[in-house]
């Protein structure tokens, strides 16, 4: 299996701060890839250098087997994104989101219909296919956010922090929907602060002001840093200081 | 193609369920259009005027009611000293008092130098100045019909006579005035706040990572906008036409294709506010000061532009909606063709350019 990520002294700077130091890590197909650091590390700049959103100031990387300089536009096709805030359109109903979204991703016509039932019956929400997303509760509205970014059937989707202000019961749900696009073969891609999160990814990277200080599995880590817990390591390396 | 048709109704979907939207965007211009057509007129109809009559001879009566058959005043008291006149204007019964001297008859009638005196209230300038002019003029009138032969030798009779609009109405200025004003208002205020909002809640963001271009985002946000603003245009026109009496002398097609080109432009300094602002509050607030206050002091629209000092006649200049106005007036007051109006319209396709290009150029860093 060819990799979903490959990126090489991956480097984007504004001006004179470096948010992203020369990067160098891979992400196997569907792996779950737990893109963590504290805010200003430099994760969100270094997913939107993936994503094609920010052009890299330097290095090298591609996604989905293209190129982030030249093939930009290919990797739109073949990647889903679900941003912190959800990205849907709250005036609008839950099935003309998820029509909407099939539209501009290039489904055909005839396919939307069944895959907005397919949807609405996984999450079970057949009920409020006619109400505006505005009215959803927001475990709700995240578990629709993710399955409209997988729509298009994308080879990598990338979370940006999916889960901010939601109960712990929700967002256990929203990792079973993980655990599931990635059993059916989808790299995912997440960036969090919760460390209970960590916990549930096959490998971790820890960026710690622009730098990738450590990337292993979540065991692999604890036992490297001599640590019970994903909090301890990550408190060693962001803060400097141990928990124990 | 079906990415940018599934964008557009999404976009409808937007406009149709936002209520406030729909009102600014139908509602405005209707009641714009009727406020401007049949409230707020400078034409002069039966102001009140006072009479004080101290010579009360049969020409002074005659005077007086051809004044008051004139349609243009209304009596609304007879005075009887002239203390009776300074409290009838500061109780604001009058805009005029006209006094009739005693013995004005015998001067009038031997030839001497007969006087009337107008006495208008100037705190309304125009009013003012309009009211006397019409009084003397219907004065002037009165003696001429006295004594048609008897004119004094090497007399300069000048004639005046008001082109295109000769009963002077104020709707053939409004309406122009105000098709521009709702046009760059809704057209550019809703672009920019459409686009500031979708920024705001983060899906601008989402759009951007999709397989859309750069350009189909634009496009999709400028083509719902783009026929709603033109219908609206039609509605103003039809409302001008059919309900205020503006004529239409020249070209309809070259009146609409002008219409499509003042909105182009308009949603592309939407779109330029929309890529230097962060949130819809701002997006509003400078469409609202940037187009608004402009267009409706600097355009020529309520204020001569030529009684402007010189100042603002320069900034006048670079206000869309005088070169719109321009054309309006022209293409149906006057009945001009392309050929007297190339200027103002090479001036607003230029206009144009210039915002699309600007804004492009400043879109793409800020979405990401």
């Amino acid at each position: 299996m060819g990799k979903a990520v490959i990126t090489n002294q991956l480097t984007k700077k504004f001006g004179d701060f470096v948010a992203t130091n020369a990067i160098t890590f891979d992400v196997e197909q569907g792996e779950i890839f737990g893109f963590l650091g504290a805010n200003g590390a430099g994760k969100t700049t270094a997913m939107r250098m993936l994503c094609g959103l920010l052009k890299p100031s330097s290095g090298q990387a591609s996604v989905a087997g293209f190129d982030v300089y030249r093939q930009s536009e290919k990797i739109k096709q073949n990647i889903g994104y679900m941003s912190q805030r959800f990205s849907l359109y709250e005036d609008l109903t839950v099935r003309e989101n998820i029509r909407f979204y099939g539209g501009i991703y290039g489904l055909r016509r005839a396919e939307i219909p069944a895959k907005t039932d397919q949807i609405l019956a996984k999450l079970g929400i057949e009920s409020v296919a006619n109400s505006l997303v505005a009215a959803l509760p927001l475990g709700w509205k995240q578990k629709l956010a993710f399955s409209v970014a997988l729509l298009h059937e994308p080879k990598i989707v990338f979370l940006d922090e999916p889960t901010g202000g939601v109960d712990p019961i929700t967002r256990r749900q929203f990792w079973d929907l993980i655990y599931e696009a990635a059993h059916q073969g989808t790299t995912v891609f997440v960036t969090t602060h919760y460390m209970d999160e960590a916990e549930y990814c096959n490998r971790v990277s820890i960026m710690v002001d622009g730098r990738m200080k450590a990337l292993d599995t979540p065991a692999g880590l604890k036992t490297a840093y001599g640590v019970d817990s994903m909090d301890a390591v990550f408190q060693i390396l962001a803060r400097g200081t141990s928990t124990k | 193609m079906n990415r940018f048709i599934a964008f557009v109704k999404k976009e409808f979907f937007h406009i149709l369920r936002d209520r406030r939207m729909l009102l600014i965007l139908f509602g405005l211009p209707l009641v714009q259009v009727l406020l401007f057509g049949f409230a707020l007129t400078n034409e002069i109809k039966n102001a009140r005027i006072a009479i004080l009559d101290n010579d009360k001879s049969q020409h002074s009566q005659q005077i007086t009611a051809k004044l008051l058959a004139s349609g243009y005043f209304q009596l609304r008291e007879n005075l009887r000293s002239n203390t009776d006149i300074e409290r009838a204007f500061r109780r604001g019964l009058i805009k005029l008092a006209v006094v009739f001297p005693a013995g004005f008859t015998a001067d009038f009638e031997h030839g001497r130098n007969a006087q009337i005196q107008l006495l208008a209230d100037a705190t309304e300038q125009n009013t003012a100045i309009s009211l006397t002019n019409y009084a003397s003029a219907i004065i002037r009138d009165y003696t001429t019909d006295l004594n048609p032969t008897s004119q004094p030798p090497m007399v300069i009779d000048v004639r005046s006579r008001m082109v295109f609009n000769p009963e002077l109405k104020g709707a053939f200025v409004f309406v122009p005035g105000v098709m521009a004003m709702v046009l760059l208002l809704v057209s550019a205020l809703m672009t920019s706040v459409t686009i500031a909002r979708e920024r705001e809640t983060g899906t601008l963001e989402v759009l951007m990572v999709s397989p859309l271009s750069q350009g189909q985002i634009l496009l999709g946000k400028v083509v719902p906008y783009l026929l709603l603003s033109f219908l609206n245009g039609c509605i103003i026109i039809a409302l001008g036409v059919f309900a205020l009496n503006v004529p239409l002398n020249g070209s309809l097609a070259l009146l609409l294709a002008e219409t499509l080109l003042f909105i182009f432009l308009a949603l592309s300094i939407g779109i330029f506010i929309s890529s230097v602002v962060e949130t819809q509050l701002v997006a509003m607030f400078a469409s609202l000061m940037a187009m608004l206050l402009p267009t409706i002091f600097l355009s020529g629209f309520i204020f001569p532009i030529e009684s402007m000092p010189k100042p603002l006649q320069i900034v006048s200049n670079i206000i869309p909606a005088k070169y719109f106005i321009a054309i309006v007036k022209g293409i149906m007051i006057k009945g001009a063709g392309l050929r007297y109006l190339w200027q103002p319209t090479l001036v607003l396709v230029g206009m144009s350019l210039f915002f699309t290009v600007l804004s492009l150029r400043n879109l793409k860093p800020r979405l990401s």
